[in-house]
């Protein structure tokens, strides 16, 4: 008897598994989104752009140059239905402005963003944060923040309701992560920014996230100085004592793009193993 | 493989230079290689061979033959 009730609960449970994955090919089913910053095979937004196309959404890639035009290109392959491919480098409104044309000009409205871009300096990486010179801190708060309030603030008059913008950031906004600096302070200031974009866009319809991530392998980790340090027997020490992936974010991520988020906006999604609540 | 033909074989992939053209004395210069594709680079050669490369030797690191070199110290 007891045999019994543990294999129809086992069948139960695999069902019940298949039918959220089934589901979950259909969470985007006829949307369109806007993935920004992919760089190479481990950047988050490329597993975020994996992801949205598994679950139905058609997309469109801005790339901050040529190059990684190319790249992002060479990585799509034929692995996507002829993504819309676009130039933008976000420290420019004359590009912004254009990449917003170009995407109005062939979708015409569309239903969100997936912000996953930041930049400083390498030198600005390492040290101390009070040697941050005036030039380095505005470059980083500009590529890191001042894009997503730029792009944000271009684009909502093209989203239709029930649109998700989401931001990708890491915790080294709250708390001191050595040699982070002013990428700390540029993700607190994107973090703010998701707040009063989530109120100003509302009305809209429009939900504004963020997806804060536990340390991942990225090349923008690794600008990061003595980056690989920061992972030496962490996993031991989370919660759930793994690391997490780029595809933990992009599952997040999706969720936050999906009507399952329907009623999500305005904050902060850890997706860490748990790390922010560990006081180390 | 040996360490040399594996390095150069990654080296030549990342960086999309024909593997003849790299010998112990191209630098990264000499191929284009900007600070991004030096951290690609890197992050390829830490999967391929399972050892981590630190911010100090990454600084070292000039021509095709100190990658090389650094390798064959660590494998």
């Amino acid at each position: 008897m007891i045999w019994t009730i543990i294999i129809i609960a086992g069948f139960n449970s695999t069902l019940a598994k298949g039918e959220s994955q089934m589901k979950a090919e259909y969470l985007l089913q006829g949307k369109k989104y806007l993935i920004m910053g992919v760089a190479n095979k481990h950047s988050i937004a490329w597993a975020i752009a994996k992801a949205f196309n598994q679950a139905g959404a058609q997309l469109a890639f801005s790339c901050q140059s040529e190059k990684f035009m190319e790249k992002t290109a060479k990585l799509i392959g034929t692995e996507m239905d002829s993504p819309l491919m676009l130039q933008c480098d976000v420290s420019k409104d004359e590009e912004i402005d254009a990449m917003i044309k170009s995407i109005g000009d062939q979708w015409g409205r569309f239903d969100g963003i997936v912000h996953s871009l930041a930049y400083a300096k390498r030198e600005e990486l390492s040290g101390m944060y009070a040697h941050t010179s005036r030039e380095g801190f505005q470059l980083a708060l500009d590529i890191s923040a001042y894009s997503l309030t730029a792009v944000a603030g271009r684009i909502y008059p093209l989203l239709n309701p029930g649109s998700s913008i989401i931001t990708l950031t890491f915790d080294g906004s709250q708390r001191v992560v050595k040699n982070y600096n002013v990428m700390g302070v540029a993700k607190a200031s994107l973090e703010a920014s998701v707040r009063y974009l989530a109120n100003d866009l509302g009305p809209h319809g429009i939900r504004v996230n963020a997806v804060s991530a536990g340390p991942i392998r990225t090349v923008s980790a690794k600008g990061v100085k003595d980056f690989n340090r920061l992972l030496d027997n962490l996993d031991q020490k989370l919660p759930l004592r793994r690391l997490p992936s780029a595809e933990d974010v992009a599952g997040a991520t999706l969720f936050l793009a999906s009507p399952l988020a329907a009623a999500v906006t305005g904050t902060i999604v850890y997706v860490d193993c748990g790390q922010h609540i560990i006081a180390t | 493989m040996s360490v040399d033909a594996k390095v150069k074989g990654i080296i030549s992939d990342q960086l999309e230079v024909a593997v003849e053209k790299l010998s112990m004395e191209t630098t990264f210069e000499d191929i284009d290689a900007d600070s991004l594709d030096i951290v690609e680079l890197v992050m390829a050669l830490e999967e391929e061979f399972d050892l981590e490369i630190s911010d100090q030797e990454i600084e070292n690191i000039k021509t095709v033959g100190d990658v090389i070199k650094y390798i064959e110290s660590q494998v």
